[in-house]
């Protein structure tokens, strides 16, 4: 038994996600190896040797893996999986738009978003936006298998793997790059923060979401948003946490105007301090919240701000 | 050009979802059933893409129980030319609808595809994928903007870090998201005039699916409740619990 995780990276930046994949490898047991591949990828090889548990890091550097686009990255992930019997990545947008290609070229299934492993063959993953949790058994010769990182611990870097470059360049005739907006937000990334700060439609407006900013500079908390809110415009797509969008589990959560739809508690209900601050103490998140608040955010997140 | 969209029948997003007693599956009987979401809005885009004269047909397919035809009447009366009903009252991994999709695809020879990112029952996100790799053709994943041209189609693409746009020959598997558009509701007159619209019915034996038994439902359980409930009166009292009650301040 083995594993092959696919790694993830940005602007020359290994991903902290593959840390928490590199946890979930482990609990199924056998050898661990990553695969990074994209374009100048030598400092994030170098980075992802240094994770705990890592047998070998395999490389791909070539052009045709600049951007990590799907169809490339598939062709090359068949042409090496075969010794494995695992493969596994994160469930980010790039894991999502990857993983289930490769499947497909492999004729086998996917397990998506794990949050529990049972057995090496056996995964927990929740569905109805989590309003119900599925444990399914995968007998196919490879698992592939996408994780839910906020549900395992990162491993530690104090690791030396050995790092070996593989010679296979695919073709793409399919798709091209051409641009990417990335949105600059300042503070940490919603997906590995302490503190989350997440705004909803009781905000009323994009400016007045920038009511959330001096909360969030003083925990050094990342912000984030309700479906309602990005849809309305106040705060942009990556911000999204919910069923669709990002799923987090910071130590503290902090839920400005946000009434709780079960889509969007689908993406925060296991953080493990909730803090609900809703003018409407009918609102559902008072129902999970540990501290609920009922107030006028425009007063409280001011009071809140200067208080800490 | 002709444009295949995907339809699933769903739980309606309101309704809480309830597990069976004996934790086989959720319970679904006498459940309020709608289109996915995220199908709607693959709908949505196909009917915009005819109005701006880029698209000549659409074809809405189910896969599902005799029930699902209920969904692809709603597509036909949104503006859908024809459905095709694949009906299976067995449930399918995403990889066997993939595979039957690659089989109208093949038949149909749609220029651009576009199905749901994903169903709001199982949240797998995977149809639209395997569909691209089992047909040969470019993904545009879970799209909030489309320009089709002649030889391609530009997607910009909801990623974690913000927005990517790549372009895609066609013919390409788009899957979208929830900025792409906003469905519209179809009109009665439309409502009455879809039920004269074909649909092309047919048993799953009929497309030579050659089902596996890989992956299998061990059990279903209702998540651990979350204690939640309790209010503070003031900002001074909810930094003083932070601090010293949760301690995570």
């Amino acid at each position: 038994m083995s594993t092959l995780i696919l790694v993830e990276h940005r602007d020359g930046a290994l991903a902290a996600s593959t840390a928490h994949v590199i946890a979930a490898a482990r609990a199924l047991g056998g050898e661990v190896d990553l695969l990074v591949a994209g374009e100048g990828v030598d400092a994030v090889a170098a980075a992802a040797a240094r994770l705990d548990g890592v047998r070998a890091v395999l490389t791909a550097d070539h052009a045709v893996y600049a951007h990590q686009l799907a169809e490339p990255m598939a062709a090359l992930i068949v042409a090496c999986v075969d010794d494995y019997s695992h493969l596994l990545a994160a469930a980010s947008s790039s894991g999502k738009d990857i993983l289930p290609r490769v499947a497909a070229l492999k004729g086998v299934p996917q397990i998506s978003d794990i949050i529990a492993i049972e057995a090496p063959d056996t995964f927990k993953r929740p569905i109805y936006a989590g309003s119900a949790i599925a444990t399914l058994s995968n007998h196919a010769p490879l698992k592939v298998v996408s994780v839910r990182t906020s549900a395992f611990d990162a491993v530690a870097e104090t690791g030396s793997a050995e790092i070996r470059a593989l010679d296979i360049v695919v073709d793409n005739t399919l798709s091209t790059f051409v641009g990417d907006e990335l949105a600059t937000n300042s503070g940490p990334e919603l997906g590995s923060a302490r503190v989350i700060v997440s705004g909803g439609r009781g905000l009323g407006s994009s400016e007045n979401f920038q009511l959330l900013d001096g909360v969030a500079v003083k925990l050094g908390a990342a912000i984030g948003a309700s479906r309602a809110a990005v849809d309305a415009g106040y705060a942009s797509n990556d911000l999204q946490v919910g069923q669709t969008g990002k799923v987090v589990a910071p130590d503290l959560y902090i839920a400005v105007g946000i009434s709780g739809a079960i889509q969007h508690l689908a993406g925060m209900k296991d953080s493990k301090v909730i803090v609900a601050i809703n003018q409407d103490e009918e609102a559902p998140i008072f129902g999970i919240a540990d501290y609920g608040l009922v107030g006028d955010l425009f007063e409280v997140m001011p009071a809140l701000e200067s208080r800490l | 050009m002709k444009v295949l969209v995907g339809v699933k029948r769903v739980i309606d997003y309101n309704v809480k979802v309830r597990v069976r007693p004996d934790q086989s599956d959720v319970d679904l009987t006498n459940t309020k059933m709608a289109m996915n979401p995220f199908c709607e809005i693959a709908v949505e885009e196909a009917l915009r893409l005819k109005e701006r004269g880029v698209a000549s047909e659409i074809v809405a397919v189910s896969i599902g129980p005799k029930a699902a035809q209920e969904q692809l009447r709603t597509a036909l009366a949104l503006g859908a030319d024809r459905a095709i009903h694949i009906e299976s009252e067995e449930r399918l991994d995403s990889l066997e609808v993939a595979q039957v999709l690659a089989r109208i695809v093949a038949e149909e020879q749609p220029g651009l595809v576009i199905l749901g990112k994903q169903a709001i029952d199982s949240d797998n996100n995977q149809t639209g994928q395997m569909l691209a790799a089992l047909t040969g053709m470019g993904q545009g994943t879970f799209a909030s903007r489309l320009e089709v041209t002649d030889e391609e189609v530009q997607v910009t693409r909801e990623v974690d870090g913000g927005l990517r746009t790549l372009a895609l020959r066609l013919p390409a598997v788009i899957t979208t998201d929830l900025r792409l558009n906003e469905p519209r509701h179809a009109r009665l007159p439309d409502i009455m005039k879809a039920k004269k619209k074909p649909i092309d019915s047919r048993g799953i034996d009929t497309v030579g699916l050659a089902a596996n038994d890989y992956l299998r439902l061990e059990r279903v359980e209702t998540p651990a409740a979350r204690q939640g409930g309790s209010k503070v009166a003031s900002v001074d009292e909810l930094v003083d619990k932070l601090k010293h009650e949760a301690k995570v301040l």
